[in-house]
Parts: C-alpha cells; structure tokens; sequence
C-alpha cells in the first residue's frame, strides 16, 4: 500500500536532483537496466511509483516465447485511466495499451518475447501519476523474430479478422469476455514478412457508449486471445466490437 | 554434482539388473541442466543369445558412449539392434554412438524426427551445454515394421501405442516379463506433455492396466513390479485434463490455472512445480479452442 505521503514524497523525488535519496517506491523493483530508457520513451518521464496494487503474472519462463501469458490485475486502485504493458527488452517494447472504460482493471492475453526480459503494467490514474508492477520473464529466445505458425499453412487470409468469443455474464460467478481475432499479427522482425497486426480494438454497449479501447502493437501473439472482466453494472445485452489493422482491414462483430 | 570447466564429463551410469539378461540406467527424476548433462531419462538394453537390443539411447552422444562402455562391461555379445520408443530429445541423440547398429522407431516417431529433432538439438545445446559436443540429428533410422520378434532366446513383442507422443512404443519381452513402456508410464515424477494426445493416452495406459507384466521400465523414475506406476500416470493425467478443461470452461485465464493448488496425492511427484505450468501451457489452449468453436 502506498499513502498519499509517500506518493507526494515520491513525486517530488522524482523531479528532485538528489533521486539518490528517493524512497523504496522509486527503485525499479526488477532491477532493469533498461529501466531509465522505458521511463522516458513509453511513459514520458511522467511521475511514477512501483506499486503492488499492480499485480502481473506470467509463467517463470517462457515455455512457448510466441504465446507468453500475461494476465494483469489492478486491486484497489481508483481513477484508472489507461494499462500500459511493455517488455523492456524485448525488440519492440509496448505491447499493448487497454483503456479500461466501463470494464475491470483486469486483461489476460498472450504475446511474443525475443529473450528474458521484464514484463511490466504501468496504470495510468486521473492524477496523472503511473502506478508500475511487473516481473521477469525467463524465456529461451525468438518469439519475435521467427514467423508465426500459420504463416506455414498459408491459409490465415481466409480466416482474417474472423471473431470468435464467449461471455459469462452469471451475477455471482466470475464475469469474462473473452474474444478471439485471427489475424497473423507479424512483428515485421521475420525475415521477409512485413509488419502486419491489429492496431485498435473498440468495445461498446447498445447505447453506443465505449466500454474500452484497446491499442495493440506487434508483440500480441498470432490469432490474439483477450480475456476481459465485466460487471452487473453492465446492462448491455449487445456488445459491439470495431477494430482495424495496419492495412486497413476492418472488423465488426456482435457479441451477445 | 556440479560440473566445472575442464572436469571431465561423466555421467557415471550405474546399471540395475531388472531380470535376467535385462538391465536398464535409471535418470534422475530433474529437468534438463547443465549438472545432470541430461540424464534425466530411463535407458536399457536385454542381451540374448544372437546379440544385444538397446532400448533407447539417451540425451547426447557421451551418453551413448558411456552406455555402450557400460554394456561392454556386461557383454562381450554384439549389438544388433537399437529402438527408440518415442522421438523426445532425452530419449534418442545417443544413437550416434551406435551407427555401426540398425536404429528402428515408429513411423509417428521418424516423422516427428524429421520435423523437430533439429530444433530439440539446439535446445539441448544451450540446455546442457557441453555434454552434447558433437551430438547430431542421425539421419537413418528405419522403421520398424514388425510386431513379433524371436532373438537368441527371447520372445520379444513391439507394441504400438501413442498418447505421449504421436508414436510410442513399448518393448515386451515374454521371456522375462519385463515391459520398457517407454513414457507412456511415468514413476513419481510428473508428466510432460508437449506432444500429449490425452484420449490415445488414456486408451494406452487402459490397456497396460490389462497387461500381464512382471516388472515395468518408465520412461521417467523407477521401476515398478505392479500396476501403481501406471495407475498414477493416469490418476495424474485425468486431473490434469479435467482440471484444465474444467478451469478454462469457468473463463479462468492461463495464469490462474497455473496458480490451481495441487491435490496433496501429487505434491511429492518430482519436478512438479515446473511440469505442471508447462502443461497448462500444452493444453489450455486446446481446450479454449473447443470453448471457441
Ligand atoms: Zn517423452
């Protein structure tokens, strides 16, 4: 937990040339030496504060590094505004950026990594201060750089932007969207295969009215998996989902 | 053991008499490291009177080497032949050290050879490291097209099953009544299942139950001389599937089914705590497809 004092300690540090004095709460927890350089190129040197209300979890390593599962979770954390997720050192570092909207501060999905690397969530709150947690990932290597599994088969065109999902919606039970799009998802680090992925994803009710954006970038895994978290606040019986890649193929699909 | 640079490798294979004319090198129940250079695995061989049939070669070529100065001990009788039971790396990159010897597999296994040995090798490179100098993917092994076999004495039956892999095979001798089950059968140690086809599996281990044997070589941790190991591979294997399937029809992700307490009946089973991820990862996404469909 962090106090209010702590967080104007931490704020003030971070602007503060003696940084080398700074609380707990500024010291990258995993210790990454790309730390000072994600701070600056995917958070904007914005005021940040390592923070276990943030929670990511993966598996120890990377079992598959095209399909790493990460599933982030935000407890006790008022006014999100927006999820970053970065893998410091893989190639290409931002993953994905979910703005929650009208769903949970919760998203589970799979994505590539090239070698170990932390994996992190920065939640962005109304008071404009990041709330960061993460953890290392172990992985052997060539998650990004080696073309995805369908590219073998050759048939991925016909299949493309196709959704497929599943809602639980029981009051009292655990209440998910989970959705699938096909889409080949190319990181462009394949020799020959340009980049070629979904760049945004768009979630609304019947009313029109935005439950969540969702901007994606290379690094999601090929025919990505979203699990997302809902609640008796919703009332929507329909929900829409638009998305567009770096082509400009579109998506639209009904999910009830 | 620790290895340092510059100590010699060894990997100091202790044979066990499972029978008579039959012994088997039995692995540490561990994932692959640099400590146990890969032997991690069960090896064996039975020598009749015609020569001897090596069953499985190991994780590298010093293995197959070190195996093959270790039946020399026993024998002075040729080898006449090799098996592999299935195509997992720990299993097969020994069989350089025989290439004097005709290699036999099933087709479901010199498929998967043609398709992912390579890929296996350069993992076992960084994996273990210098215990796979010079270790190769061999190129001729045969298939294997009989079911019956008399050498020198013993009556040997080449079963064929899949489950684990897409080709696994077992070894019966009829003389001896000791079965190589290969990795159909694992003894307290967790499975692994990157290949697993549950249902064959399942219909395997149904018929092993039935199986008149004496003793049972696993293709991971000890023997067995009753049915339990093969009993808790498959108490093993149903949670496993049921659990999975269960956790991903209730909209948990990956991660919280990794986080899914162990039953206590399967705490104690070696390398667990690693094995049981992974095959989260194996079969969740298999499961989630059907959810999908
Ligand atoms: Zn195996």
């Amino acid at each position: 937990m962090i106090r209010l004092r702590q967080l104007m300690f931490a704020v003030f540090f971070l602007f503060h040339p003696l940084t080398l004095l700074a609380v707990d709460t500024l010291v990258d927890p995993l210790d990454s030496p790309a730390w000072a350089v994600m701070h600056e190129r995917i958070l904007g040197n914005e005021p940040v504060v390592f923070d276990d209300r943030v929670t990511v979890m993966t598996p120890e390593f990377a079992e598959d590094p095209m399909n790493v599962p990460v599933s982030v979770t935000v407890n006790r954390l008022e006014g999100v505004q927006s999820i970053v997720i970065f893998a410091d050192l893989n190639p290409i570092q931002k993953v994905m950026e979910f703005k929650p909207v009208h769903l949970k501060p919760y998203i589970a999905f799979r994505f590539k990594v090239e070698q170990s690397t932390p994996v992190r969530a920065a939640v962005k709150t109304s008071d404009g201060v990041w709330h960061v947690g993460g953890r290392w990932i172990d992985a052997a290597g060539g998650g990004c750089t080696a073309p995805g599994a369908g590219r073998l088969v050759d048939n991925w065109h016909e299949t493309l932007m196709n959704v497929t999902t599943r809602i639980w919606h029981d009051s009292g039970h655990l209440q998910r969207l989970r959705l699938r799009i096909m889409h080949p998802m190319d990181t462009g680090l394949a020799p020959g295969i340009p980049e070629f992925y979904i760049e945004q994803l768009n979630l609304r009710d019947d009313s029109g009215q935005t439950m969540a954006d969702i901007q994606l970038f290379q690094p999601v895994s090929e025919n990505p998996v979203f699990t997302f978290e809902i609640s008796d606040e919703i009332k929507s019986k329909v929900i829409t989902l638009a998305g567009t890649d770096n082509n400009g193929n579109r998506l639209d699909a009904v999910i009830r | 053991m620790l290895v340092h640079a510059g100590d010699e490798l060894d990997y100091r294979l202790e044979m066990i008499q499972v029978a008579d004319d039959t012994y088997a090198f039995i692995g540490e129940k561990e994932d692959f490291s640099r400590s146990n250079g890969g032997n991690i695995v069960n090896t064996g061989f039975i020598v009749t009177d015609t020569g001897v049939i090596v069953i499985d070669t190991g994780p590298s070529l010093l293995y197959g080497q070190q195996m093959r100065e270790a039946i020399g001990r026993v024998t002075d009788k040729p080898i006449i032949k090799v098996l592999l039971t299935h195509h997992h790396p720990d299993h097969i990159f020994g069989s350089q050290a025989f290439a004097d010897t005709p290699v036999y597999a099933l087709p479901g296994t010199l498929e998967s050879i043609r398709g992912e040995a390579q890929g296996f090798l350069d993992n076992l490179y960084r994996m273990v490291g210098p215990w796979m100098k010079g270790t190769r993917v061999m190129e001729s092994v045969r298939v294997l097209e009989i079911q019956h076999e008399n050498i020198g004495g013993h009556a040997l039956e080449y079963i064929t099953m899949s489950g684990h892999t897409a080709g696994d095979l077992m070894v019966f001798d009829e003389k001896t009544g000791v079965l190589f089950a290969g990795d159909l059968v694992f003894h307290n140690r967790a499975l692994t299942t990157p290949h697993a086809d549950p249902g064959d599996w399942m219909a395997a281990l149904d018929r092993l139950l039935n199986m008149d044997f004496r003793i049972l070589v696993p293709g991971h941790g000890e023997l067995s001389s009753s049915k339990d190991a093969v009993e808790q591979t498959r108490d093993y294997l149903l949670w496993l599937e049921s659990t999975i399937r269960d956790a991903v029809q209730r909209g948990l992700d990956m991660n919280e089914v990794m986080q899914i307490p162990l039953p206590e009946r399967f705490q104690a089973l070696a390398v667990i705590s690693s094995e049981y991820p992974r095959s989260v990862i194996h079969r969740f996404p298999v499961y989630e497809e059907e959810l999908l469909q």
